[in-house]
């Protein structure tokens, strides 16, 4: 009897303790929030944006030895937390502030995510953000950019992408070197949406070029217009030396065909990344704009380099190549959980902490930013873009800087 | 009046026209069942979705894909007739608009799950590019497009006023007990102004798409312009939706240029507004 009582506590004793493992195992998992536009206009950059993060996912997750020193592959999940694994909670904004902040309540509050990534939009990552201040959860937007966005005085805020001061930059170093070879850069008409975005990114430009003494038109629409050739029509007859495009995917689509349907071709058309960067551009009306130059942060290494390897990952997974926005998704992301590692824990303040702390160095990431740290404000101050263009018609190819080129830059504008 | 302005107003014109061409099949449901569909602009994307299949299948342009479009529209609006409307036609106001929005939210999903969140898009010049009439630029795709309307258009009318079907059509939206007891059978009446309101939608998307994106939320952006037509030209009233749809058009167009992009739909909207003030059925609506 003694023997069979004896044997019946082992067996409960032994039963526990393997329940109590496989608790242990499932307490060893960073949940991390990721608000992104699923359906709606922009649910195609969206989608791309999470297939990115599941790619990050992957690496971080699983041993990925072909990556060598890129942070997080090589081992199998957080060596900083014990090996835990990585799970996302995906949440559809719909491309509206109102959604996008009660998703961010409802991930803060219902699936306790310890830190939230997103949102695309900057009218939605502005609502988002603040729930996720209030509650005192990091919050990384890796491609939101506009402006105000980091003006806020918020503690929780983190941004990893170049914004709009840098842009002004970039395109007036770009247009002084162009200028230096001829071409015509005196005037400029900015074409944006009235999205946080769009007006946040043009005022900024408008500012900046100005004050260089250059001429700024500035020519406003509502985003998902239904017609654009009124717009087209403006611009044909002021006739700007350059053109600056700050649209969503659906309205630059219209542009691209209007601007054919009326004949019309600037001289120098530039955009400001978002649309310009979908792949459905590219597919639906990248024949008829060819020489458009675009802004990014993206470049396919040489084969064999971790950003090569994560361009093969990311095509597998959506059939689709990476763009620059989904790589500025995927990247900062990296960044986020490469702070939790950090961090040790997924405590918010201490992943907080590791965030502001956080001092990456150009070869530990996909992107060419000149490193990542992040400033008082939370904007990461090494931040930079260079400029590719759409010259074939098919893929974009990195024209400016010199440095940075795989080709020179070409003009005029070819269009069609 | 400068050159620009020319092409403006021609460019609202044929703009209008195409929102007139979207916005017939509304106006037939809206004034004959009092059923405000707003699964409408999701009819139109499915048109457009249509003529790309048929593009891609079979290579053809929407000398094809418009007929098929619309015959495979015409059947689908039998079946939801048939599947939903009767039923919630019996029932309160609320339910037919949850009832349609319910359907609105099912076929875009549906084809967002089949076909994705990419962007998709006819080949330029598919039905011959632009041409230029005296220096004013007319794209062709857009001048077929306004063209349909306008048969349509008079079809339809013709249809509704000198057809004994269009009468009996009529009898029913008038008083559907008196129709039945003339030996008007309203279930067939209705069903076939469903199936000639979901068809010349389908044709509408599938013209559309000649010279438009494709998304499976395209429904959205064109959807909410078809009810503004349909309101200023008076329900039921297909004339009226044309004369509206160039109306707005034209005024989207020259406050656009005139004014700025962002203000056209503000003086779209306040001269609806205040047109409506004046005459509430619209352009074309009997009182």
């Amino acid at each position: 009897m003694k023997l069979k009582q004896f044997l019946g506590l082992l067996c409960a004793a032994s039963v526990t303790i393997m329940l109590a493992g496989q608790a242990s195992a499932e307490d060893k998992v960073v949940k991390i929030g990721a608000i992104f536009p699923l359906t709606g206009n922009a649910a195609s950059a969206g989608l791309h944006a999470k297939y990115a993060i599941e790619v990050a996912m992957d690496i971080i997750n699983n041993a990925h030895p072909e990556l060598g020193d890129f942070p997080l592959a090589k081992n199998a999940g957080l060596a900083g937390l014990g090996g835990a694994k990585v799970e996302v909670v995906f949440a559809d904004n719909q491309g509206s502030p109102a959604t996008g902040q009660n998703q961010a309540l409802r991930l803060i509050t219902e699936e306790k995510v310890v830190a939230l990534v997103g949102a695309y939009q900057s009218g939605v990552t502005l609502t988002a953000s603040a729930i996720a201040e209030k509650y005192g959860i990091p919050f990384l937007t890796p491609e939101s950019v506009a402006a105000n966005l980091t003006e806020r005085g918020f503690k929780w805020f983190f941004r990893t992408t170049p914004i709009a001061t840098d842009f002004v930059k970039v395109y007036y170093d770009f247009l002084t070197d162009m200028k230096a070879q001829g071409a015509k850069t005196d005037n400029i008409a900015l074409v944006h949406d009235n999205t946080e975005y769009g007006t946040s990114v043009a005022n900024t430009i408008t500012t900046g070029f100005k004050e260089k003494g250059l001429n700024v038109l500035d020519v406003a629409y509502v985003s998902n217009a239904t017609d654009v050739q009124s717009q087209v029509l403006q611009l044909k007859e002021k006739q700007p030396d350059v053109v600056i495009m700050i649209s969503y995917t659906s309205d630059a689509i219209l542009f691209a065909k209007t601007m054919q349907a009326q004949d019309y071709k600037p001289a120098m058309l530039i955009a400001d990344d978002a649309g310009y960067s979908d792949p459905s551009f590219l597919k639906t009306v990248g024949k008829i704009s060819q020489g458009v130059f675009n802004r990014s942060s993206w470049s396919v290494g040489p084969e064999g380099s971790p950003t090569a390897v994560i361009a093969d990952l990311y095509k597998k997974k959506c059939g689709d190549e990476m763009d620059d926005t989904a790589a500025r998704d995927m990247q900062g992301f990296l960044v986020l959980v490469d702070a939790i590692d950090r961090a040790g824990s997924t405590e918010p303040a201490k992943i907080q902490a590791a965030l502001k702390a956080t001092d990456l160095k150009p070869n530990q990431l996909m992107m060419g930013y000149k490193g990542v740290k992040f400033d008082e404000k939370g904007q990461n101050i090494l931040a930079s873009a260079i400029l590719i263009q759409l010259q074939d018609g098919e893929n974009y190819v990195a024209v400016w800087p010199k440095a940075n080129a795989a080709k020179a830059p070409m003009l005029p504008y070819k269009g069609w | 009046m400068s050159f620009v302005l020319v092409q403006v107003i021609v460019g609202g014109l044929l703009l209008g026209a195409v929102y007139a061409l979207f916005s017939s099949g509304l106006t037939l449901v809206w004034g004959m069942m009092n059923i405000v569909n707003f699964a409408h602009g999701d009819f139109v994307m499915l048109g457009m979705y249509v003529a790309f299949m048929v593009f891609t299948l079979f290579g053809a342009g929407p000398l094809a894909g418009a007929p098929i479009a619309a015959l495979l529209l015409a059947t689908l609006g039998v079946i939801v007739y048939f599947g939903l409307i009767r039923d919630i036609m019996k029932g309160p106001m609320l339910a037919q608009i949850l009832g349609t929005f319910g359907l609105a939210l099912l076929l875009r999903y549906s084809v967002f799950w089949w076909f994705g969140a990419n962007f998709l898009s006819l080949p330029q010049n598919i039905v011959g590019g632009t041409f230029a009439v005296f220096g004013l630029r007319i794209e062709a795709s857009r001048l077929l497009a306004g063209v349909v309307a306008l048969l349509v258009t008079l079809g339809l009318h013709l249809l509704l006023t000198r057809t004994s079907l269009g009468s009996k059509m009529l009898a029913v939206a008038e008083d559907s007990t008196a129709a039945q007891l003339m030996g008007i059978r309203p279930d067939t009446m209705q069903a076939i102004a469903w199936a000639i309101a979901a068809g010349a939608t389908g044709l509408a998307g599938a013209l559309i798409a000649t010279f438009f994106y494709i998304v499976p939320t395209v429904g959205e952006t064109l959807g909410i312009v078809a009810f503004v037509t349909v309101s200023l030209g008076g329900f039921g009233s297909v004339p009226g939706a044309l004369v509206a749809g160039l109306l707005i058009g034209v005024i989207e167009q020259l406050s656009a240029y005139l004014i700025g992009a962002v203000y056209k739909d503000i003086v779209v909207y306040a001269l609806f507004l205040s047109f409506l003030w004046f005459r509430p059925q619209g352009l074309m609506g009997k009182s």
